[in-house]
């Protein structure tokens, strides 16, 4: 059963996520993300679920791994320097294989920044976040509608996998409306054998920890942890192809950014250019595959982004250099319009020929 | 008509878009008409969004220096008094959502009573998730007024689904403001609706009050 309604991207995660059984939040407020909190706050108390502002993002972080540990499901929101401050938390919960769902409704930076929206956090994001060897599943949601259903499936994959995902979007994201088709959640009980719920005296005591002081032991835990990510890499890479099939130039983009270009490629294959788009939707796992496949017909890349240029590292290793990859992009808060990237589409297409 | 009139509602109900199209529509008729931005919870979507419109059309715009600023700080200016002071102007108030945004309003709420020339207008929109139901939208009404201290006067039915609202999504919503209406004892005031609807909707909904949607996002 679907319902419609008008949301904020922010209010749709938030929705989105009591939905599919997320009974704790913990957070605390910056912009612009607020709304997700302040969503919270009102439903929370309503169906028995925890709201709780923390007195810090680390505090909040904290909270979400002891809650993760007890084996609920379990969330926190921030942007982009609240992040940077949840980051030790987010080392700790890989180290313990702890599932949760993490939002990072990204604004320009670096340090303080402004509230206009940015992508500048994908290095942060998609190579692990804090320190050690580790990855986070991550989610590029490009509407209000995949703000919601990427909601779901980042809890999902962070439950079979004992991962953390997260939600990577941008303030356009979390601020814009669009009408949502709102499903009913359907909460699969997933077994949680590991974690620290009680014992019934039926059992030895679960311990959820990130120490490990034998190094041999602590080798033997990453290697572990990266075979699992294998299985995501193969199973769980996500992406949306468009125009592609006969594109002489492959543009690269996500979430907001792929919302400009796709008026950008219909706009120059209006003009006889053959331009086709790559929309990652798993930021980490990066869709190396259908970009390796594009360097076989495509002369150039196009990466498009809200940064001094992040992805197009992934764009480059994905398609081993095969072909030239260029940048396109605004930053510190100001969003590509899709004249700009029309215009590197034809000069692109210019300089090729 | 009363002199001064102040939208307030839950947080994305369309407050600002009515109060910007309601202010210029009261300019064909009033020489002096001003809009007092009285928004402190969100730094974003701004009545001064529509600066070069409300200018070019000669209506007085009252904003924080702050507003689309990107400092992200709940100020108003001193300014702001001449919603009760210039009793000169028609004065439209587009107040911040829900009863957060409704505190700053408790500040004139001596001065508008003591004039006592106001309607105090309900905005709502049951396509918007927590005010889907007359009972949960009334208690969003009742959260305004205690956090303002001034009692509605009418109810604007606002109920719309962005840029896919179809005329039979209008038309679904009348029973939802007829109830609301019903249980406050108030009544519907205007049914807003994006203008393009308008003739769809005409004889079919008692008053319709078209909007020139203000801002488009990607």
């Amino acid at each position: 059963m679907a319902e419609k309604v008008l949301m904020k991207g922010n209010e749709a995660i938030a929705e989105a996520a009591i939905r599919c059984g997320c009974r704790h939040y913990f957070g605390y407020p910056i912009t612009p993300q607020t709304e997700i909190a302040a969503y919270m706050a009102k439903r929370m108390p309503k169906i028995g679920g925890t709201f709780l502002q923390a007195e810090s993002e680390v505090a909040a972080i904290n909270m979400v791994i002891g809650a993760a540990s007890a084996g609920v499901r379990v969330m926190t929101s921030s942007s982009s320097p609240g992040i940077s401050l949840k980051s030790e938390g987010l080392s700790y919960m890989a180290g313990c294989d702890l599932p949760a769902l993490v939002v990072n409704v990204q604004r320009g930076g670096p340090g303080l920044g402004g509230i206009q929206p940015s992508q500048s956090d994908y290095f942060q994001a998609t190579r692990g976040g804090g320190h050690g060897d580790y990855h986070m599943i991550v989610l590029a949601p490009a509407s209000v509608q995949e703000m919601a259903s990427l909601t779901a499936k980042a809890f999902d994959l962070a439950d079979k996998y004992r991962m953390t995902s997260m939600i990577l979007a941008d303030g356009t994201m979390g601020q814009m409306m669009e009408p949502v088709e709102l499903s009913e959640g359907e909460v699969k009980p997933i077994e949680k054998p590991w974690a620290a719920s009680g014992t019934q005296m039926a059992r030895e005591h679960n311990i959820i920890n990130s120490l490990s002081l034998v190094p041999e032991e602590l080798e033997k835990l990453n290697f572990a942890r990266y075979e699992k990510y294998k299985a995501v890499v193969e199973n769980e890479t996500m992406y949306e192809e468009y125009m592609m099939d006969d594109a002489d130039i492959c543009v690269v983009a996500f979430g907001i950014a792929a919302r400009v270009s796709k008026n950008a490629v219909l706009a120059a294959r209006e003009a006889g250019i053959r331009a086709g788009m790559i929309r990652p939707i798993t930021l980490w796992p990066f869709p190396a595959a259908p970009v390796k496949a594009a360097a076989a017909h495509c002369k150039s890349f196009i990466s498009v982004e809200l940064n001094m240029g992040q992805m197009i590292e992934d764009v480059r290793l994905a398609s081993e250099c095969a072909r030239p990859a260029y940048l396109c992009n605004r930053v510190g808060g100001m969003i590509p319009s899709p004249e700009q990237v029309l215009e590197k589409i034809k000069e692109i297409n210019g300089g090729v020929q | 008509m009363k002199r001064v009139t102040l939208f307030a509602g839950h947080y994305g109900s369309g407050k600002t878009n009515i109060a910007v199209n309601y202010a210029l529509k009261l300019r064909e008729t009033h020489e002096r008409v001003l809009i007092a931005d009285l928004d402190i919870v969100n730094p974003y979507f701004r009545t001064k969004d529509s600066l070069d419109e409300l200018t070019r059309a000669g209506v007085r715009l009252i904003s924080s220096e702050y507003a689309n600023s990107n400092v992200d700080l709940p100020a108003l200016p001193t300014e702001m008094y001449a919603i009760t002071d210039d009793t000169s102007s028609m004065a439209v108030v587009d107040i911040g959502g829900d009863d957060r945004g409704a505190y700053a309003l408790g500040r004139y709420q001596p001065a508008i009573l003591e004039e006592n020339d106001y309607d105090m207008l309900f905005v709502c929109n049951m396509y918007r998730p927590l005010t889907t139901t007359p009972e949960d939208t009334i208690q969003v009404l009742r959260e305004i007024e205690a956090a303002c201290g001034i009692p509605f006067t009418g109810i604007v039915n606002n109920s719309n689904l962005g840029e896919q609202t179809a005329p039979e999504d209008v038309l679904a919503s009348l029973p939802y403001a007829d109830q609301i209406a019903w249980e406050t004892g108030l009544s519907v005031r205007f049914t807003s609706v994006r203008a393009d609807l308008v003739p769809a909707l005409t004889g079919k909904v008692e008053t319709l009050f078209p909007l020139t949607l203000q801002k488009k996002y990607y």
